[in-house]
């Protein structure tokens, strides 16, 4: 599917640019957007050397063990094909609390670690399993409670209650994540995800 | 009161993260210098390794967005959104915001700027934004980050919980706000 939408996507815009005589735009934001997309990276390098550092000293200390046993009932459910207490539970743990709590900034070197983990479990090199779709699905939802950035923005427009979002938002999220789970679990059911489901290593607890 | 309540975890949540991770460390005799340089080292080929997706992606989405396809697609659904209760003027910011949360932040202040963050449409806008999150950067980054190619149903998937979040958007701002 995604190379259906990634072809979609730049077919369409070429072609209504074209249309349109708007091609030089077109020119201009690919060229740019390809330097955009290592200065992110590059920029995530910082970031991720902290919070993959301070992930080492929670995973060193035993914490992120704690959490992810704690959690285990959840996560077995979710995620049936990760063992209890693989390292991957960890940081899926830290991932999502990050997120419910707003911090865009961990969440995503947690979720990076998580993937590592994942890909440890996994036999082939390029196929997702279907604990990364779960994961992946549970993440492009947002399970952010609290809206921060979209707070700030309403604030600097004037708002007299910038707040009041707060709750419907939650709502919103809590049925976007309630179908993303249930959307993966039945995807992966199908006959076309199913038989191209990689096979998993053999349950091998850490250390 | 509750602004402040959400500013001060805001100020707190870093730091009293860093404070209580290291502290456990700490108490648990891990030498936290050295394993945090250890774990920090990853950071550097985890960003390298995601700019090949990242730049596939951003680069379609840049090439999209410039085109002006949006405001013909946005004209194209608008009477199935206009059923639903969504305003026309919500609609390319709901279409944008999968594929960039800067290009949605964007579209949304023009919104507070032209019609008030507390109108409906700044309301409905402020929920969606704040309910779904850039399923195409994310999927890029975090397939990316290790190469992972065949993402099977990962993008329907999330795709689906887009829409429900946006749908339930519509539905709950126009019951509480409408």
């Amino acid at each position: 599917m995604i190379n259906y939408v990634w072809f979609g996507l730049l077919i369409i815009g070429i072609v209504v640019s074209i249309v349109t005589g708007n091609v030089q735009a077109v020119t201009d934001a690919a060229i740019g957007n390809a330097k955009t997309a290592v200065e992110l990276s590059m920029g995530l390098i910082g970031v991720m050397a902290l919070w993959l550092g301070i992930m080492k000293i929670a995973e060193e200390s035993g914490l992120v063990k704690k959490l992810s046993i704690a959690l285990k009932p959840i996560l077995t459910k979710l995620f049936p094909d990760i063992p209890g207490d693989h390292p991957a539970m960890g940081a899926i743990v830290m991932n999502i609390a990050a997120n419910v709590f707003g911090l865009g900034d961990a969440a995503t070197p947690f979720g990076l670690k998580a993937m590592q983990e994942m890909q440890k479990l996994n036999t082939t090199d390029d196929t997702a399993t279907d604990s990364m779709c779960t994961f992946l699905a549970i993440n492009t939802s947002s399970v952010t409670l609290v809206p921060a950035s979209v707070i700030a923005y309403r604030v600097a427009a004037g708002s007299t209650n910038a707040v009041e979002i707060i709750g419907p938002a939650i709502i919103a999220t809590a049925i976007s994540t309630t179908t993303a789970i249930i959307a993966v679990k039945l995807l992966s059911k199908s006959k076309k995800y199913r038989t191209t489901k990689p096979d998993m290593k053999m349950a091998q607890t850490n250390e | 009161m509750f602004i402040s309540a959400v500013n001060t975890i805001s100020l707190y949540a870093i730091p009293l993260i860093l404070l209580s991770i290291t502290t456990y460390g700490v108490i648990k005799k891990v030498k936290v210098y050295e394993v945090f340089t250890e774990g920090a080292k990853e950071g550097f080929n985890t960003a390298i390794r995601v700019i090949p997706f990242l730049t596939a992606m951003l680069v379609a989405i840049g090439v999209f967005r410039a085109s002006g396809a949006m405001d013909y697609f946005s004209k194209l659904v608008a009477p199935i959104t206009n059923a639903i209760g969504m305003p026309s003027e919500v609609l390319p910011m709901a279409l944008m915001r999968p594929l960039s949360g800067g290009g949605a932040s964007g579209i949304m202040n023009g919104l507070f700027a032209e019609f008030g963050p507390d109108s409906l449409i700044g309301r409905m806008a402020s929920v969606m934004n704040g309910s779904t999150d850039t399923t195409f950067y994310v999927l890029a980054v975090y397939f990316g980050s290790i190469s992972i190619k065949k993402t099977r149903h990962a993008l329907s998937a999330g795709l689906l919980a887009d829409a429900a979040g946006l749908l339930s958007a519509v539905i709950i701002t126009n019951i509480m706000f409408g």
